[in-house]
This record gives C-alpha cells, sequence and structure tokens, in this order.
C-alpha cells in the first residue's frame, strides 16, 4: 500500500513562491486603482484566485464589493469598477456594454481590465470598434502558473487544448514559453531539455528566444530541476481516452476535480449538504491512495478505519491523566482522519454505485479489447448499442475515438453508420461535432484500400512547395495517421505477462489501467530519459509523424547536482490525466526519480470530448 | 462464485489481469460497508465539536470567506450590505496551504519590467517603462529602439515589441512586401496573439481578395484568421474566405452552424431549409435534409399534443403529463415519445413510431430497444411481448430480437419489469453463463434452479440454497429436485 520513495529520491522544490509572486502581483495592479472599487470576476478564474488569495485580501486592497462577470447588467454603484478576465471576446463585448451604458446615462467611473495571464490584440481591437479604448485602462497579471499540489502545476487553461489542437491557433504558446522563463528564473536552468511534437518544438523555440533577450538571468546558478520535457497531447490521445481506474482519475472521471478540489455531494458526505474538498498532498488518507488502482482502495479504507477504532478504543482503560493527554495530543488528529476516512469512504461507495449501474465491467472490457486490438467488430457492436439506447452521448464519442485512433480510422462503412445513428441519438447539430473531430484527427473514416499511402508520399514530397499549400490541407488528416498498433507493438505497450497481474504489487505504469495498457505517453518520456536523448527511437519517432519535431537540447552543465538530476519536470501541452501522473509518479518510484507535472490543465476523456463538441451541454 | 466462469474467466486469462469486477457486490462492496459502519460508530464520539477543524461552509458547499462565496453573496443581495460582508471577510480563510502573506519577493524587483502602464494613452505613457528594466529584454537594442516612435523598425523587431505587448504602430508597413515581411516574422516567431495582430491590420489595409489570395498559401496564418473570424462573429467575411477557398464543405458547416442561435422554432426550420441546398457531402446532404424533416414534424406534433393536454380529454397526456417540449429534441427522443404518446396511431399519421420509423429509415434495432423502453416505462407487458413475437410459416410463435435478449432483461430490469416478465426474456438469453448471471443479479430464483437443474451441477444447486429464503417456494423446489433420482449429477 501507497509505496513509500525511495530513501534518495530527491527532494521536490518549493512551490509555493509562485502563489506568493501572483498574489503579490495581483496586490500591486489592484493598487494601480488606488480607492474603493467593485471587482468584477470571470467565473474560470474565481477557483484559481481562490487558491491563493481570500476576500480579506482584495478587501485590504480596497476592493468593496465582487461580481461574477455574467451577461447581466451591473448593479454596482462604484465610482470605480475593475475585471478580472480571461483575454475572451465575449468579455469585452460585457464590458463594453456596461461602458456605453454608462456613457449613455452621463456617469464617469473609472475602469480597469486586468487580463489574465495575458491580453490579446484581438481583445483591444474590440475595445477599440465599441469606442471604448481609452476609457478602461488594460493591464496583465500573469498569474499562469498555480500550484495544485507539491508536484503539479496547473496553468489553469482548459481552452488551450481547442485552440491549438483544432483552430490551430497558437495564441497560448507565448504564455507557455512565459511561464517556462518564470521556472527556470527561479529554478533553472534545466540541463537537459527533449520534446515531441509541433507545439512542444515551437513553445521550446520561443522560450529560448526569451531565454537569450534576457540573458544572464539564468547564468551561474546551480540547476534545481535536471530535466525538461515537452509533450503534445496530440501525441497520444489514446490514453487521455480511456476510462480511468486509479483512484484520483477515478475520482475525477466521476466527481469532476476542479482546480484542485471536488464538491462531494450528500450521495457521499451521507449528510443534507455538499461539500468542497481540497485533494492533496495535504490530506493523508487522500494521499495513500491516489495512486492505487481501485481494487486496492477498499482494503486499505478497511484497515485505515479499522486502526482508527482500535486507537479510540484505547481511550478506554484509561485514566483521567491519560485520557487528558489522549484528548489534547491525539484526538484532533484522530478526528481529521476520521472526517477523511468517511469522506473517501463516502465517495468510494458512490463511485460503485454509479459504475455497477453503467456497467462499467463490459465498458473497460470493449476498452481493453480496443487497446489490443481483438475483437473489433464486437467492440463496434458495442459501441453501436451504447449509441442507439442514448447511455451518454460524451462517452458514445469517446468509445468512436479510441476506436477510430487505434485502428488508424473507421472503416466507411462504420463510420457512416455509427455516425448516422449518433446523430439520430444525440441530434443532428452533432454534426459539427463530427467535422471538428475529424478535423483534430480524433475520428477520421479509413482511406480505401493501401494505395492511398503511395499517393501519400507523393503529396509529402509535393508539400514543401508553398504553392501546394491547398493540397497538403486536404491531406493533412492522411499525413496525421495514428499508427497506433504499430507504435504500441513498438513500445510494447500492452505488457504479456504470465499468469494474474497482481494489482497490489505493480510491476510496471500498466497498472494505472488494470495491468492491460502502459500509458503510450508514459513510455515515450520512459524511453527517452533512460536513453538522454531520442537515439535508437527513429521509428517510433517516424510513426508519431514527428520526424522533424522531435528534439533535445543539453547544455553544459558542471554544476547540476545529482539530485537534481533525478528531478524531472514533464510539460503537458493541451492537458494531462491523473492516470498519466499517477503512472509516472510509478516510475519515479521505481526509478528513484521524481517528476514534477506541469499541464495546460488537468484533463480526462470527457472534458476532451466536450471541447469538440459544438453543442453545449 | 459463478461469474469467474466461462466466457469471463477465459477473458481474463487471455489478458493476464486480476478480474477486478465493478459490480460485484459480495465482496468489496460488503467490505466497504462495514468500514463505513466501523467509521459512523465513531460519530457519536467525534461529532461533538467539529467545527474547530472543519472548514466552514456556506449552504451552497463553498468555504466561508472564499471568494467564490464571496461573490454568491454579493449576487444573492444585490444590494449594499456593508456590515454583513466585513462582518464574514473576517472569518479565517480555511485552505491550510495559504502562505503566509509577507512576501519574501520585493514586488518592485519582480514586476517593473513586465508590468505595462495603463491603455497607453499617450507617447509618454509608453515610454514611461524605460527606467525600470530588470525584466524588460530589449537589452539588445539599447538606445535606438526609443529615438523614432514609429519609423525606425524593422519587421522582426516590430514583432518583438508585439509579443512583449507593447504599443506598435504598424502604419509604415504600406507596401505588400512590407506587410508580407512582417507576417512571415510574425509566423517564425510562433506567437499566435502576434501573428492575430497583424492579421488584423492586414484586413484593415488590404482588400479582401489580396488578403485571401496571400493567406491561401500560408495556412499558419490562415488559420489564424479563420478562428479570429469565429470569435469576433464576422461570419460574411468568414464565408466569403471558405468561398475564396473553394473550401464548399467547411463554407456549408459554418452557415449551418448559424441555426444554433436561433431560439424560435419555426425561423430555425425556415433556416434549416436554406442550409438543404449546401454543398455538403452527400451523407452529410441527407443528414441536413433529415434535420429539417424532424424539426418539420415536431412542431406538428408539439402543436397538436399541447393541444390535447390543454383539453384534457386524453387518458395518456392525464396520466403522464408531459415533462417538456419535443420541440429540437434528437430523432430517438423523438421516437420514444411517439411511442409513449401515440403507439397505436396509424402509419398515416406524423406521430405514429411506425411513420417516424420509415421516414428516416430507422433500423430495426434502434427502433426495437426505444419501443421497448417506452413501452416497459408504461407497464404494458402485452406491447413488449408483441415486439418480440414471430410467427413462422406453421404459424408457431417464436421470441425473436434484433439485439441479444440480455440488453432486452436489463432495459425491463431498469423499468421494473416484475420477476415474472423479466424470468421469461432470461430464459432467452442463450449464453449460459450469461443467463445465469443476470437471473441471480435479478433473483429470478426458477431460471437459476432450472438452469443448474439442466447442467446436473448439484454443488451450485446446493450453494444456491442458502442463498434463498427459508422455507420459501424455491427452497422446496430445490430440495424436491435435489431428493430426486431421476437426475445424474456430475458432482
Amino acid at each position: 500500500m501507497a509505496f513509500p520513495h525511495r530513501p534518495d529520491a530527491p527532494e521536490l522544490p518549493d512551490f509555493s513562491m509562485l502563489k506568493r509572486l501572483a498574489r503579490d502581483q495581483l496586490i500591486y495592479l489592484l493598487e494601480q486603482l488606488p480607492g474603493k472599487k467593485d471587482l468584477f470576476i470571470e467565473a474560470d478564474l474565481m477557483s484559481p484566485l481562490d487558491r491563493i488569495a481570500n476576500v480579506s485580501i482584495l478587501k485590504q486592497h480596497e476592493v468593496d464589493k465582487l461580481y461574477k462577470v455574467e451577461n447581466k447588467p451591473a448593479l454596482s454603484s462604484s465610482e470605480q469598477l475593475c475585471f478580472l478576465v480571461r483575454p475572451r471576446i465575449k468579455n469585452m463585448r460585457y464590458i463594453a456594454s456596461l461602458v456605453n451604458a454608462d456613457k449613455l446615462a452621463g456617469r464617469t467611473r473609472k475602469y480597469k481590465v486586468i487580463f489574465s495571464p495575458q491580453k490579446f490584440y484581438a481583445c483591444e481591437m474590440v475595445l477599440e470598434e465599441e469606442g471604448i479604448y481609452g476609457d478602461v485602462s488594460c493591464d496583465e497579471w500573469a498569474f499562469s502558473l498555480l500550484p495544485l499540489d507539491v508536484d503539479l502545476l496547473s496553468m489553469e487553461l482548459p481552452e488551450f487544448f481547442r485552440d491549438y489542437f483544432l483552430e490551430g491557433d497558437q495564441r497560448w504558446i507565448n504564455t507557455v514559453a512565459q511561464a517556462l522563463h518564470l521556472l527556470s528564473t527561479l529554478y533553472g536552468p534545466f540541463p537537459y531539455c527533449y520534446g515531441i511534437g509541433r507545439c512542444a518544438k515551437m513553445s521550446h523555440e520561443l522560450w529560448r528566444n526569451l531565454e537569450e533577450e534576457e540573458d544572464g538571468e539564468t547564468k551561474g546558478r546551480r540547476p534545481e530541476i535536471g530535466h525538461i520535457f515537452l509533450l503534445d497531447r496530440d501525441m497520444d490521445f489514446v490514453t487521455a481516452l480511456c476510462s480511468q481506474v486509479v483512484y484520483e482519475g477515478l475520482v475525477d472521471d466521476t466527481f469532476r476535480i476542479k482546480c484542485g478540489s471536488v464538491d462531494f455531494g450528500p450521495e457521499v458526505t451521507s449528510s443534507d449538504k455538499s461539500l468542497k474538498v481540497l485533494l492533496n498532498a495535504e490530506d493523508k488518507v487522500f494521499n495513500e491512495i491516489r495512486n492505487e488502482h481501485f481494487s486496492n482502495v477498499f482494503g486499505f479504507l478497511s484497515q485505515k478505519a479499522r486502526n482508527l477504532q482500535a486507537q479510540y478504543d484505547r481511550r478506554r482503560g484509561m485514566d483521567i491523566k491519560q485520557m487528558k493527554n489522549f484528548v489534547s495530543q491525539e484526538l484532533k488528529g484522530l478526528k481529521q482522519e476520521h472526517r477523511l476516512l468517511s469522506l473517501h469512504i463516502g465517495a468510494c461507495e458512490s463511485i460503485m454505485k454509479k459504475k455497477t449501474k453503467q456497467d462499467f465491467q463490459e465498458l473497460i472490457k470493449t476498452e481493453h479489447a480496443l487497446l489490443e486490438g481483438f475483437n473489433i467488430r464486437e467492440s463496434t457492436n458495442y459501441i453501436e448499442e451504447h449509441i442507439d439506447r442514448q447511455v451518454s452521448p460524451i462517452e458514445s464519442l469517446r468509445l468512436m475515438c479510441l476506436l477510430s485512433i487505434t485502428e488508424n480510422g473507421l472503416i466507411p462503412k462504420d463510420y457512416r453508420s455509427l455516425k448516422t445513428q449518433y446523430l439520430q441519438s444525440y441530434g443532428p447539430e452533432h454534426l459539427l461535432t463530427f467535422s471538428n473531430l475529424r478535423r483534430a484527427g480524433l475520428l477520421t473514416e479509413q482511406a480505401p484500400g493501401d494505395t492511398l499511402t503511395a499517393v501519400e508520399s507523393k503529396v509529402s514530397k509535393l508539400v514543401t512547395d508553398k504553392a501546394a499549400g491547398k493540397i497538403t490541407d486536404a491531406f493533412s488528416s492522411l499525413a496525421k495517421r495514428s499508427n497506433f498498433r504499430a507504435i504500441s507493438k513498438k513500445l510494447n505497450l500492452i505488457p504479456r505477462v504470465d499468469g494474474e497481474y497482481d494489482l497490489k504489487v505493480p510491476r510496471d505504469m500498466a497498472y494505472v489501467f488494470s495491468g492491460a495498457y502502459v500509458p503510450l505517453s508514459c513510455r515515450i518520456i520512459e524511453q527517452v530519459l533512460e536513453r538522454r536523448s531520442w537515439q535508437g527511437l527513429d521509428e517510433v519517432v517516424r510513426l508519431l509523424n514527428c520526424s522533424e519535431l522531435a528534439f533535445t537540447d543539453m547544455t553544459k552543465e558542471d554544476k547540476a547536482s545529482s539530485e537534481s538530476l533525478r528531478l524531472i519536470l514533464v510539460v503537458f501541452l493541451g492537458g494531462c490525466t491523473f492516470s498519466e501522473i499517477s503512472a509516472l509518479r510509478f516510475l519515479g518510484r521505481e526509478k528513484g526519480y521524481r517528476f514534477i507535472f506541469l499541464t495546460t490543465a488537468v484533463t480526462n476523456s470527457a472534458r476532451l470530448m466536450e471541447a469538440m463538441s459544438e453543442v453545449k451541454a | 462464485m459463478n461469474r469467474t466462469k466461462g466466457d469471463e474467466e477465459e477473458y481474463w486469462n487471455s489478458s493476464k489481469f486480476k478480474a477486478f469486477t465493478f459490480d460485484d457486490e459480495d465482496d468489496e462492496l460488503s467490505q466497504l460497508k462495514e468500514s463505513k459502519r466501523a467509521v459512523n460508530s465513531l460519530r457519536d464520539f467525534v461529532d461533538d465539536d467539529d467545527d474547530d477543524d472543519l472548514e466552514r461552509v456556506s449552504w451552497s458547499g463553498e468555504p466561508v470567506g472564499s471568494i467564490s462565496w464571496s461573490i454568491k453573496e454579493t449576487a444573492g443581495n444585490s444590494g449594499s450590505n456593508h456590515e454583513r460582508e466585513q462582518l464574514k471577510s473576517r472569518n479565517s480563510f480555511s485552505y491550510a496551504q495559504l502562505p503566509k502573506p509577507a512576501s519574501t519577493y520585493s514586488l518592485s524587483s519582480f514586476f517593473r519590467g513586465r508590468t505595462r502602464p495603463g491603455s497607453f494613452q499617450s507617447l509618454s505613457d509608453a515610454l514611461s517603462d524605460t527606467p525600470a528594466k530588470s525584466y524588460a529584454p530589449e537589452l539588445g537594442r539599447p538606445k535606438g529602439e526609443y529615438r523614432d516612435y514609429s519609423n525606425d523598425w524593422s519587421p522582426s523587431d516590430t514583432v518583438r515589441r508585439l509579443r512583449k505587448g507593447k504599443v506598435c504602430s504598424l502604419e509604415r508597413f504600406r507596401s505588400l512586401q512590407d506587410k508580407l515581411q512582417l507576417l512571415e516574422e510574425a509566423v517564425s516567431m510562433h506567437d499566435g496573439n502576434v501573428i492575430t495582430a497583424v492579421l488584423i491590420f492586414l484586413k484593415r489595409t488590404l482588400s479582401k481578395e489580396i488578403l485571401f489570395r496571400e493567406l491561401e498559401v500560408r495556412q499558419v496564418p490562415l488559420r489564424h484568421l479563420i478562428h479570429f473570424l469565429k470569435e469576433i462573429g464576422d461570419q460574411k467575411l468568414l464565408l466569403d474566405l471558405f468561398r475564396f477557398l473553394d473550401r464548399t464543405e467547411e463554407l456549408a458547416l459554418s452557415h449551418y452552424r448559424e441555426h444554433l442561435n436561433i431560439q424560435d422554432p419555426d425561423k430555425r426550420k425556415e433556416f434549416l431549409k436554406t442550409c438543404i441546398g449546401l454543398p455538403f457531402s452527400a451523407e452529410d446532404s441527407a443528414h441536413i435534409q433529415d434535420h429539417y424533416t424532424l424539426l418539420e414534424r415536431q412542431i406538428i406534433i408539439e402543436a397538436n399534443d399541447r393541444h390535447l393536454e390543454s383539453a384534457g380529454q386524453t387518458e395518456i397526456f392525464r396520466k403522464h403529463p408531459r415533462k417538456a417540449s419535443i420541440l429540437n429534441m434528437p430523432l430517438v427522443t423523438t421516437l420514444f415519445y411517439s411511442c409513449f404518446y401515440h403507439y397505436t396511431e396509424a402509419e398515416g399519421t406524423f406521430s405514429s413510431p411506425v411513420n417516424l420509423k420509415k421516414t428516416f429509415k430507422i433500423p430495426d434495432k434502434q427502433y426495437v430497444l426505444t419501443a421497448l423502453a417506452a413501452r416497459a416505462k408504461l407497464r404494458a407487458w402485452h406491447d413488449v411481448d408483441a415486439l418480440f413475437t414471430t410467427k413462422n410459416w406453421l404459424g408457431y410463435t417464436k421470441k425473436r430480437a434484433p439485439v441479444g435478449f440480455h440488453r432486452v432483461v436489463e432495459i425491463l430490469h431498469k423499468n421494473s419489469a416484475p420477476v415474472q416478465i423479466l424470468q421469461e426474456y432470461v430464459n432467452l438469453v442463450e449464453d449460459v453463463d450469461t443467463k445465469l448471471n443476470l437471473a441471480t443479479k435479478f433473483k429470478c430464483h426458477d431460471v437459476v434452479i432450472d438452469t443448474y437443474r439442466d447442467l446436473k451441477d448439484r454443488q451450485q444447486l446446493l450453494a444456491y440454497r442458502s442463498k434463498v429464503d427459508k422455507g420459501s417456494a424455491e427452497e422446496e423446489k430445490i430440495d424436491a429436485i435435489l431428493n430426486s433420482s431421476q437426475i445424474r449429477w456430475k458432482n
């Protein structure tokens, strides 16, 4: 249970400094608007803000009332309005409507817009068009790294995924580069840098440019983190599409962990109210079960419950003095543990109930069959029935995508029939969703026959020519074959083991998927770290369509301690899942490394599918 | 346990992992329940003054004093309730990891170079960030930069300034060549925000034909322009662009997307009509046509049924009032609705299930699943029966289904069908293990007992005896079988 780290495992750097920095910068910005003011906060920024500041800090800096940015007229009577928003067009329109309404009413106030993490020119353009440029002052709050846990930093930018991987918009690359730059200023430099994927490559280049421009910042400092690894989400969609079965992932899939905390409803708390619970290493019970396969969690919790019972029982034979000691020293800890234990038991119960109801067993069986590539017909039928019974639009979509990526696209007949039934079950407007999924390469149709691979190679020669841009685009979906089966074979992703896979004593990272599959993303990272380069992985890189997009960047660094060389920062561009985090934590324990995760947002299959969906639930 | 047998065992063995099952109520859940009992039994002792180490949480579940909570408060009392607010803000913030307020980092050292003042209303504003440059990146070009505000910068310096969010006039890039060079620089820097900034400038200063022509061979900025136009909602220019690029499918989809913004059903229907002729793929054209036809039907059905319901004369609407309008629902939902409210209607009416099935070529499988769910919900077991009954040429009836009978059983169970009905369908499940599983799960004792008898499995039968109620008819039946001398047990 809850494997300890090896004694020689390196210490993690202290990331709480990032919170202090973000808070201080916010205070600085608020002080730029002296006097009493009302603060309008975008809904998506509320939880991140809650993690670094609180109401009394805002009040200290003369924030009077707080409002949520929503499409309603503001009732504020303050003379100064401050808006804390993501750089989005609709926010600009909202602010413009407020300001213009004031102007019409002949009212003058001061307005300030604070963009987080940065402003976009498109936003300023809207302010200009709406005639309020100059009436509002703009600032940036470069709050792009939120430590959600001791080893997890999130940029809290779920829209990164859709913006880049669907729309091809590179607007967040600068934000990523700035964040990396900040990290290397505080904890850097990083002696070893690896990456794979187009976005990784571009982010790396821009980051390096920043460092050059401000050269001297990190010179002569001892590196705290030895390696940094940048990885695009589209290198591995498969892992992100699988149902999660480690506890933390399962809690995320079931209750949605938001910004490091989860709302447990009455069914979990066994009372009439919901409870917002922070899930991180501070929660001692959670910390011991978060990386465990769900099947181990029960045993652990009942053991804990028995221990707790025993500790309480000790008070029976106590005299007054001992009792006094017990109450003053141990009781508080026990009570805390008791509270956590009952919460997680409640959560497990609720998960079991939900999973039993939705036939989780059959679902997992289908997923494993898809991963291993057997009984494709049967799996297709299963998905079809799933759709016909209107089980869940997101789940159905996820299974179709999993089928598509593992099989290099659906055969045209299946694609048509599944799509038709999907539209009939969940609504014709999902036509737009299918178009999105096809563009992102998540759900495609197989090209008929192998003849096209020849065409493909011809076309790929053409594409260097700019005039052939149109052709490139038309064929881009062909160029992005997932090749999952070949990669899986090459990297041994489906463990062939004799006997039973003992989930209590995992032997490899596959335990996060019940021993059926080693997450591809984590395997790539493992392989590169072992070699400290991409050497010998040419074939894999080619199959990932990344022949020019895999890179290594080593700086000569003699001062790196052996401890720092066992610290690895993994950057997931487009989101990472808790299963991947658990798998790498496991790898770290095995090898004496420690991983630090930086992600644009924590994601899971449902979030990926929702990002592609055109129809808002 | 019988579940580890046969099929499933084969699967688990072949894939070599532990057969942990999520629907296994016997083991883990009972273990869990036990732990829960243990923990709950401690409550009396513990619950007395829980408050001290618990988060203070308001009714909505937000920690009191948190920002999200406070905003809800403002929303709740839109007036100004100062004292209350202040009182609340004194409540301690409860997240444990909040670092101490005192910062070891001085503000000035950290952001002076990075924070840009206000909105750049004047030139002096824009330049006032020069003195504090601990973080300002233009060390490479010390003086020249500020000499001439608008005319001096090369394209590469310009995009670099843009990346830093500085005000920067692009007006001097007037020749097409200069504009394109600026764009190339932006692209090679990879910052999408800067690419878009340049595109905004190009869009304003180039005719759209020239802009489109140049972007056609530049995929990266082209994607940025398309996304930008989508975001600001410049639908007209977007459609022009797709037309120019000859991307007919995207053009059609983009037009079709607009229907989502039309709330009025009749207007939406009319709009969908305009989509029918658009250059979709052959397959999608059929879907669009269906979308239009579906909404057309729904409008008719809705008007009719609303009338029927309010008139109060129709039994089905009185017994089961409609929970929502059928407008804009998916086809399958519409079919369910029509199986629920209009099951017996003749094929000629728009609302009859058969008519829907024909019009939209609904596959048998989907039709049967939906009809089954609807009729089972109404507990119309006779209809359920009829759904699966077929006659062969000799006039014998036989039960058949386009889906596995195990699905049928599940749907019936979900709609709480009585055991007699369930039993009948469990018996039709072909695979013996699945049958046993379902029968056990849904307590169809007769099926379980008969199956073990047919399997001549004395041991399992004995085991099952302990699961049925003492002195029940089932127990008697098992005893009778066990005592029978007719059966040659295999164990």
